[in-house]
């Protein structure tokens, strides 16, 4: 019963750890390689817990995460409800990938939600952006190995399920 | 697996749903982008946003003190001296300033003109948050509860740094003048020619796309702000110009400028208080005519205060 209220809040904890590092600035030269930590974790979590993330909760997050940083209410949640629905489609796939594999799986996710970002400016009438929006995604899934591992071993060591 | 068979309506992830959710975000994007909803409801949850602003900016804040902390004495020193110069040198300016400025004002006075050189600022702190990369914006440690209003120019020590775009009870947001949603009117101070200035693309310079090809901009030109549009008031620093060249229309000449201000690494900037005059057609003047004495109306009072005076002999 503790155990599992505990498991709840590592599970929420993260994910507003992951907003909160949405939120950070980083150097400003290091600013085109910033992750997008809400995506990273998510996909941890639909990966290992599948049944506790669902689509509500991406669209949740996302408009969390609209109201805390974005620049159109709906926009991530756009963009996390998709990917979620990928991830949680290819779960027990994705799950039994080698590392390497998984990592390349992240990469082209990532890379699909850079891709909806831009048409969703876009059509919101932004200029098109410069060549170091497409790095992002690269940094993601280099780290994602790294934050797979460290959530895992957290929750491991937590003796959470 | 019973969510194989119906993959339609299947439990979380069926694509019902997706499409649900999807159309959902559509909507509420649309409806923001034409009404502005998201600044409402960021002022009404302000509540639980403000303090995660703070709890986000705290490492910035952190690596500040740290600075301080460990720098060494050397460097402290170097800067105190450096900042000295800087005030001696300031000062300096400021006194032989202090004669002409005297002496503007007193010509100001003759020719009955309302503008004056003082300044009504005040002083902010950047909120080290990042507002989503590529979209060019700055939190302050300010907000509606200290007097500050959307529309508010935003200067550091060097030139111009943006506008207040919108006020939380206690934070407000800044566009700077590099974001490519910004234009600013700007004349060029060696030739006054009168022109805007656009945030660009790359986020760090600003362009200047609608130059008349025959006019004359060179390179290191300073760009001040011209005052028209009311927003920012006249003779601040912008820019410098960095480049010209033909657009590639061909139409017009592209100059691109260097922002003087310290726009990605200020940490204290001024708040101007005094918005500009707006320029534009003067205010109606109240209609002025004869004296009020000689109005009808004031006639009738007249004739009725002279029957007495005539009765009186």
């Amino acid at each position: 019963m503790n155990r599992q209220r505990l498991a709840l809040w590592w599970f929420v904890g993260t994910l507003v750890i992951a907003l909160l590092s949405m939120l950070v600035p980083l150097p400003d030269v290091l600013e085109p390689f910033k992750p997008y930590w809400p995506a990273l974790v998510l996909l941890y979590w639909s990966l290992e817990s599948g049944e506790r993330v669902t689509l509500g909760l991406a669209f949740t997050m996302g408009l969390a995460a609209d109201l805390l940083d974005g620049a159109l209410l709906g926009e991530q949640a756009l963009r996390l409800t998709a990917l979620v629905f990928i991830a949680l489609r290819f779960r027990s796939r994705l799950r039994f990938f080698p590392m390497w594999q998984q990592t390349l799986a992240v990469l082209a996710l990532l890379v699909n939600d850079r891709i909806l970002l831009t048409i969703v400016r876009v059509f919101a009438g932004d200029a098109l952006p410069p060549a170091s929006w497409w790095i992002s995604p690269f940094v993601g899934a280099a780290l994602w190995p790294f934050v797979f591992l460290l959530l895992d071993d957290l929750r491991m060591r937590l003796r959470l399920q | 697996m019973n969510k194989d068979t119906s993959p339609l309506f299947a439990g979380s992830t069926g694509t019902l749903r997706l499409i649900g959710y999807l159309a959902l975000a559509m909507v509420l994007m649309v409806l923001d982008h034409r009404n502005g909803w998201m600044w409402r409801i960021r002022y009404g949850a302000a509540v639980a946003v403000e303090p995660l602003y703070r709890l986000a900016g705290l490492p910035v804040e952190g690596m500040r003190t740290l600075s301080v902390a460990f720098a060494d004495r050397q460097r402290l020193t170097e800067q105190n001296q450096r900042l000295r110069e800087d005030l001696l040198l300031a000062n300096a300016k400021l006194n032989r300033m202090a004669a002409v400025a005297q002496q503007n004002e007193h010509l100001k006075e003759l020719l009955d003109t309302q503008r004056s050189l003082e300044l009504n600022v005040q002083l902010a702190r950047v909120v080290g948050v990042d507002l989503g990369a590529y979209r060019h914006r700055l939190l302050l440690n300010v907000g509606a509860r200290d007097g500050v209003k959307p529309g508010q120019p935003v200067i550091d020590a060097r030139g111009v740094m943006g506008q207040v775009i919108q006020a939380l009870p206690t934070t407000s947001v800044v566009m700077l003048i590099t974001d490519p949603n910004n234009a600013l009117p700007v004349t060029v101070e060696r030739t006054g020619l009168r022109t805007i200035a656009y945030g660009s693309r790359e986020g760090d310079r600003l362009v200047l796309p609608t130059i008349p090809m025959a006019a004359d901009v060179r390179e290191g030109d300073r760009l001040l702000t011209s005052g028209l549009g009311g927003r920012f008031p006249p003779g601040f620093p912008v820019g410098e110009v960095t480049r010209v060249a033909p657009a590639t229309t061909g139409m017009f000449l592209e100059a691109q400028a260097q922002p003087s201000a310290d726009i990605s690494r200020s940490e204290d900037v001024l708040l101007l208080h005094d918005q500009a005059e707006p320029v534009g057609p003067p205010e109606p003047v109240p209609p002025m005519g004869p004296p009020v004495d000689l109005a009808p109306a004031e006639a009738g009072d007249a004739r009725k205060t002279t029957p007495p005076a005539k009765g009186q002999p």
